[in-house]
């Protein structure tokens, strides 16, 4: 039995919409609503969604980044939400993130080494000489040389800086990294160096991913198990191979189906999904998905389908598997 | 078929002129694109692909930039020489152009149809009412609904994927023989990308319209496409059908680049990684600029500048690559 790294109960963000002249609280955009999954310790989580499905709410939520409205998050076996500033600091020792852009996520005015060593100021670890051997290992770690110390960001090229940020990551050797989107702003064969550097480091240091993307085709690649998000809630969950050969939400389905396959031979009987995301500042009723569903009943529009297990392991929150 | 094309780029070199001397971003470029025909254009950031579509264009800002050398002929008309005039009126209604960020690409401050109506009115001789009616029937071309309340209202009360729709109505309200499309789908989300290219397929065949996809999703290019060029560094490496190209890849760089996608049909134990980094445009002046990466590099890649050759036993293939000498050089 795997052994439970990360658990997420009922997780909730609203954020408030402020209006009119007192700047009352007119709305809310319910960014993520009512999640709830887990990460067991070594494996690779995929999430995957459309833009504005809150997995990066949800990724930032579960570093506490950005403060949940609800929910829990429980870090082997600790609740993180109740913690206090400096008690939630010290727990991100062992949760790194690694963001989109590797541009704005580094300081342009500190040196490579400033910036990997500032993680290890923060939590107090080593003194000066041994922080300065740790940058250097870590840099031939991500595959770059320990000369590079010295430079600017700015004097390495996308894919190089992605290593940086990796490697700032894993200084506090943490046990859970989430990565936001971290190979969706380089190029192809860019794409895949980082992708295998993340495999081996995985392998080598034993950690556990939430890897957070927009790319069916990566999350596959490197995801033990997947969930897909729409509309700030988690419609399916279960393994990569299992999500992949035999979607279960409608939703899943269409956005597989929506992949541009890199093969021409290949004839597409492909239903289109129609019209657009809805406004999650007012959600549809019911599914949220209901608007675009082509199998929607009546019951989608007036109730919410539970995040339910259909087939052992394989979770969707759909009516149409509702048990009889 | 022996139609001459809409488009046909010959040697084709634009350079950038800075501090550190010329730098050619496009090297020597030729290509066609025929009637009624979808030609991709795939490459990583820096190969030279959206300079050779603003050169077509004749976007180029200038200075730093320059085209240099080579011949764009458009419907047989060489526009290299072209007045600023005269460009004024092939752009819309020889030639289109869609841009990668369909946000920024229209004017906040105007509704959807002033921005159409001015197009169609600068373009042809019609009328505000005309125009108005033009206006209204695009928008219902590509698919939007409320056509008519759609002009009254601004850029900021649509979505990303009506955006880009408005972009190609734009694009297409004076029936240009040429739609270039640089990455258009690239700010979309995958299943408002499958609509959008969906619409310019079906747009394609309805009009009769040319169009040069630009783009980086080797999956894209399969889907639409019906011919393909691979750019690296300023240069075409590879040309074919797509059906050859994804079946037969015969450039070191193609191949790399084909292998290192994950799949979403199957799970691949690694994936196939190109060493190095895309080289800076103007870093490589000597020999194959693919050398420093390349697996089969051999002597004479560092040093000579391999032409393109024709792939033997294919139609339509030319490669950059002295690996298929055998086949004999077509052109520089």
């Amino acid at each position: 039995m795997a052994e439970i790294l990360l658990e997420v109960n009922q997780l909730k963000k609203y954020f408030p919409i402020n209006g009119g002249i007192f700047g009352k609280r007119v709305g809310e955009v319910k960014a993520v609503d009512d999640i709830s999954f887990f990460v067991n310790k070594g494996e690779t989580l995929g999430i995957v969604g459309e833009s504005g499905c809150g997995k990066s709410t949800t990724g930032r939520m579960l570093m506490r980044l950005i403060e949940p409205t609800e929910g829990k998050v429980l870090f082997e076996g600790k609740e993180l939400t109740n913690l206090s500033d400096g008690d939630m600091r010290k727990m991100r020792k062992e949760m790194q993130m690694v963001f989109q852009d590797p541009f704005a996520s580094l300081n342009p005015r500190h040196t490579v080494e400033k910036i990997l060593e500032e993680p290890l100021i923060v939590h107090g670890i080593g003194d000066k000489v041994e922080r300065k051997k740790r940058v250097k290992e870590m840099l031939e770690v991500v595959g770059l040389s320990s000369y590079h110390a010295k430079r600017y960001p700015h004097q390495f090229s996308g894919g190089q800086r992605q290593r940086i940020g990796i490697a700032r990551a894993l200084m506090t050797k943490p046990k859970l990294i989430i990565a936001d989107e971290p190979v969706s702003a380089l190029d192809v064969s860019i794409q895949s160096q980082v992708l295998n550097l993340l495999e081996d480091l995985q392998e080598e240091f034993q950690l556990t991913y939430i890897f957070i993307a927009h790319d069916l085709g990566v999350v596959k690649h490197i995801s033990d198990r997947v969930g897909v998000m729409y509309l700030g809630r988690l419609v399916e969950i279960t393994e990569a191979e299992k999500l992949y050969e035999n979607p279960l939400h409608p939703y899943t389905k269409a956005l597989l189906g929506a992949v541009p396959v890199p093969d021409p031979t290949l004839k597409k009987e492909r239903e289109l999904l129609t019209g657009d995301i809805p406004s999650p500042s007012n959600p549809p009723s019911g599914c949220a998905f209901h608007t675009r569903c082509r199998e929607c009943m009546d019951i989608c529009k007036t109730e919410r389908p539970q995040l339910e297990e259909i087939e052992p392991g394989h979770f969707a929150a759909c009516h149409l598997y509702k048990k009889k | 078929m022996t139609q001459a094309p809409v488009l046909d780029v010959k040697q084709l070199k634009t350079s950038f002129f800075s501090a550190d001397g010329e730098i050619p971003a496009v090297d020597e470029v030729s290509f066609s694109v025929n009637k009624g025909e979808i030609l991709g254009i795939v490459g990583e950031s820096g190969c030279g692909k959206s300079v050779t579509s603003l050169s077509i264009m004749k976007l180029i800002p200038q200075p730093p930039g320059k085209i240099v050398g080579g011949e764009i002929l458009l419907n047989g008309e060489n526009i290299v020489y072209s007045s600023e005039k005269r460009m004024r009126e092939i752009r819309g209604n020889e030639v289109a152009m869609i841009f990668q960020e369909p946000m920024t690409s229209l004017n906040p401050l105007f509704t959807i149809g002033n921005q159409l109506i001015e197009g169609i009115k600068i373009h042809t001789k019609a009328g505000k009412k005309e125009a108005f009616q033009r206006a209204v029937e695009m928008l219902k071309l590509v698919g939007l609904p409320r056509a008519e309340q759609i002009m009254h209202e601004y850029p900021h009360q649509l979505s990303g994927g009506m955006r880009q729709r408005v972009m190609i109505a734009m694009a297409l309200s004076c029936h240009p023989k040429l739609l270039i499309a640089d990455e258009p789908t690239t700010a979309l989300d995958v299943t408002i990308q499958a609509q959008i290219l969906a619409l310019m397929k079906d747009l394609n065949e309805k009009l009769d319209t040319a169009i040069v996809l630009i783009t980086h999703d080797l999956g894209v290019v399969a889907e639409v496409c019906e011919r393909v060029i691979v750019m690296y560094a300023g240069k075409v490496v590879e040309e074919a059908p797509v059906m050859e190209i994804f079946k037969n890849p015969k450039h070191p760089y193609t191949l790399g680049l084909l292998q290192s996608v994950p799949d979403v049909r199957e799970k691949k134990e690694r994936l196939y990684s190109i060493p190095g980094n895309v080289p800076k445009p103007g870093s490589i002046r000597k020999g194959c600029r693919f050398a420093a990466r390349c697996e089969f590099v051999h002597e004479r890649c560092l040093s000579d500048t391999p032409p393109l050759y024709k792939v033997e036993g294919a139609d339509q293939h030319t490669v950059r690559c002295f690996l298929h000498e055998s086949g004999g050089a077509i052109s520089g």
